[in-house]
């Protein structure tokens, strides 16, 4: 294995300094809070010459993800980066980019949306984009955000997958907070990446790749109409089930390179646990500290920390979560008019015809950077071991740490 | 560049091609073909804006273009275009990736009047501003047709929509065309040029120029509709002379020369411009299309149709004032 160095990053310079190692064809962004380091510093890179990348500094997200979607569609790797109101911004070119098959790469530095405007964090933006047709990759830490944005570009170009691919990292808590990266060497990331494949296609004028080519013209994007719009969007469907497959092949791949290994679900302490939280991002870093509390205090308490929300790895998240009898859901989201939030609701479904299920209640938590405290979460392990006792959830959905509830 | 006549351009294979679902009579595939002709020097790429031409020309599973073409949505056209050249300079710069063979290429960006004036300016603009390397083609049929001829920021003064319709009180439209020649000219940039179908080698000698210019070009193609504009099929082009020799739809071409912005009519404009008496009254051409019929029916509206006149006489002395 390679000599890795330990550079200090936070989160937005982890995705800048991994996407300069790809080297990207194109980066189309546009600055926005807080995602804007991360411009600034690939800014810098483009600069210095230290890559080749065309930045283009487009005028708002909407056009950002258009210009990504005529590059990759001409065969660019086209990168970009948003938050919030940014990505509600480009939504219509979202789900464009994915229903092309557009291998594009996106960092979400997660923030509420407005209104009220708010800069801070939470998960209302990228829990907004779940049917969009994107991989979503929600990180922990720096670390994960640096290797998630390196192995993003081989998932979405897999040739059984060409789908975009998001790396969610927590706003501020990740974005600003400087941590430890090691890093691999440029050369190492580039032979991991190697060049953009493509896939063969049948056009109107013959066979070719799948790209804008003067060689062999492809009519990209075309009016789609009743006989044919539904099953495209079944290939959707397919290529997010095959995503599912082969995402850990590259994530093996990448354990080889860089010796950190990745699940899409990772457990903690769930082998004996007998009340549990799962979650997504920075809070589960909180999360598990508390569990080492609460073991200490001798509660047997476990968690599952999910890393993939789509394509959303049912049997994996079965498996973490094992016969733990309660389960509770940590959401930074609210679906309003739902049941409950998101994350709650997708394993609500796929626990439905289980015979062996364990309880589930929701947390919501953190809503615009409300900071999600080790006490709210003992809170929610609490509520969680009065299920347990009663054997009934009282309420399907509780929000931690507001006020006048 | 090389001139390109009419005979020459028959001979050049079409790259939007018959079998198209666009209106008999419809000018967008006639300017579209002429524009495809002219760049066919090149490798080209097509992006197009959602409207007339997108749609009819692409309903799965067939095509009519034989160019590598590109639709993503309704506004972004110039940023589809620039990612496109981006991803050419990017492939230059690199030595490797699918682009990076060829020395110069085409960016084409189609759009319509609404994806122009009206929901596309901001795209359009920023792209300007960056200076990409692309021909922004503007295929103005003067409100969208394509959802059912509603107003745009194209749509001329008084013209009858179906959302400025002719009614007892307000008699179409209340405002006048935008004008888009002059914000993108503001834009400072290398060329831009108005076509009008009706005089094809005029169409095919700025379409070569523009080609051959380095940098953001813009190109407005008056596209005559024949289901908005309420005119039989076959007078399409006609009708599109008659814009022109009213002064409704001068034709002119703006060239940077030292960084200056220099305005210079073309063929028949400047035919009009050197015998004035030659211009002919805009009722002329009001009168040969059913969007302005109120301004004639039950009997002619002699303050609007003055109220054109004047405005229509104001806008070509003031093109005449920068034409010098």
């Amino acid at each position: 294995m390679v000599e890795q160095k330990l550079m200090g990053l936070n989160g937005d310079e982890a995705v800048a300094y991994a996407t300069k190692q790809v080297n990207p064809d194109i980066v189309a962004a546009y600055p926005i809070t807080p995602q804007t380091i991360i411009v600034e510093r690939f800014s810098e890179y483009v600069a210095d010459r230290e890559v080749d990348t065309e930045f283009v500094a487009v005028e708002s997200e909407h056009s950002a993800m258009s210009s990504c979607v005529g590059a990759s569609a001409a065969g660019a790797r086209a990168f970009t980066a948003t938050a919030a109101n940014g990505l509600a911004l480009m939504w219509e070119i979202v789900y464009i980019a994915s229903s092309l098959r557009l291998p594009i790469v996106m960092a979400v530095v997660n923030r509420a949306l407005s209104g009220p405007i708010n800069i801070h964090n939470d998960h209302s933006d990228t829990m907004g984009a779940r049917d969009s047709g994107w991989i979503q990759i929600y990180c922990e830490n720096a670390q994960e955000v640096y290797d998630a944005s390196i192995a993003a570009w081989r998932i979405a170009e897999h040739l059984k997958v060409q789908l975009p691919v998001m790396v969610c990292l927590d706003g501020f808590t990740l974005s600003h907070t400087m941590e430890n990266v090691m890093t691999l060497p440029d050369e190492t990331v580039q032979r991991f990446v190697g060049d953009r494949p493509f896939i063969e296609v049948e056009g109107h004028m013959g066979k070719g790749e799948l790209r804008l080519n003067p060689e062999m013209p492809l009519t990209m994007g075309p009016l789609d109409l009743q006989d044919f719009y539904y099953e495209h969007k079944i290939h959707q469907v397919d290529a997010m089930e095959q995503a599912l497959k082969y995402m850990k092949d590259v994530d093996e791949e990448w354990t080889k390179v860089s010796g950190r290994s990745y699940q899409y679900v990772e457990p903690y302490l769930m082998e004996d646990a007998e009340v549990a939280l799962i979650g997504m991002g920075s809070m589960m870093g909180t999360v598990r500290h508390m569990v080492g509390d609460l073991r200490a205090e001798g509660v047997k308490a476990g968690m599952v920390k999910l890393r993939l929300f789509r394509p959303f790895p049912v049997d994996a998240i079965k498996k973490a979560v094992g016969d733990v009898p309660v389960l509770g859901v940590m959401e930074k989201c609210i679906s309003f008019g739902a049941p409950a939030s998101p994350l709650m609701e997708e394993l609500m479904t796929a626990y439905y015809h289980d015979k062996e299920k364990p309880m589930i209640a929701n947390y919501v938590v953190g809503l615009g950077g409300r900071d999600v405290s080790p006490d709210m979460i003992r809170e929610a392990y609490k509520s969680l071991a009065k299920i347990k006792k009663t054997g009934k959830v009282d309420k399907l959905s509780t929000y931690i740490g507001v006020r006048g509830d | 560049m090389s001139k390109l006549t009419l005979k020459e351009a028959a001979h050049i294979e079409d790259t939007l091609t018959s079998g198209h679902r666009l209106c008999a009579g419809c000018a967008h595939p006639i300017v579209a073909r002429m524009i495809m002709k002219a760049a066919s020097d090149k490798p080209t790429f097509v992006t197009n804006a959602t409207g007339c031409l997108e749609v009819a020309t692409t309903i799965f599973p067939f095509t009519s273009w034989k160019v590598p073409w590109l639709h993503n949505a309704f506004e972004n056209a110039a940023a589809n275009a620039s990612g496109i050249e981006a991803t050419w300079r990017a492939h230059r710069r690199k030595g490797k990736g699918p682009l990076a063979k060829y020395e110069d290429i085409n960016v084409i960006a189609f759009a319509g009047d609404g994806g122009t004036y009206d929901i596309g300016i901001q795209a359009l603009s920023g792209a300007l501003e960056r200076g990409h390397h692309f021909t922004y083609v503007l295929m103005d049929n003067e409100a969208y047709m394509n959802t059912g001829i509603q107003r745009s920021g194209g749509t001329p003064f008084a013209a009858s929509t179906t959302t400025s319709p002719a009614g007892r009180v307000i008699h179409g439209k209340t405002q006048w065309k935008k004008p888009i020649m002059d914000i993108v000219v503001a834009h400072d940039i290398p060329y831009a040029a108005t076509l009008n179908p009706a005089w094809p080698q005029d169409v095919l000698d700025k379409c070569r120029k523009n080609f051959s210019i380095e940098g953001p070009k813009f190109l407005h193609a008056l596209i005559a509709c024949t289901r908005g504009w309420r005119y039989p099929t076959s007078d399409t082009i006609a009708i599109s002379r008659l814009a022109t020799q009213t002064c409704v739809f001068p034709l002119y071409e703006v060239e940077r020369v030292d960084g200056r912005p220099v305005w210079k009519l073309s063929g028949p404009s400047a035919a009009i411009a050197r015998r004035p008496e030659s211009k002919k009254p805009v009722e002329e051409y009001l009168k040969t299309q059913g969007r302005f019929r109120h301004l004639f029916r039950p009997k002619p509206d002699e303050e609007l149709l003055k109220a054109i006149q004047d405005g229509v006489d104001h806008r070509w002395e003031m093109l005449l004032e920068k034409c010098g």
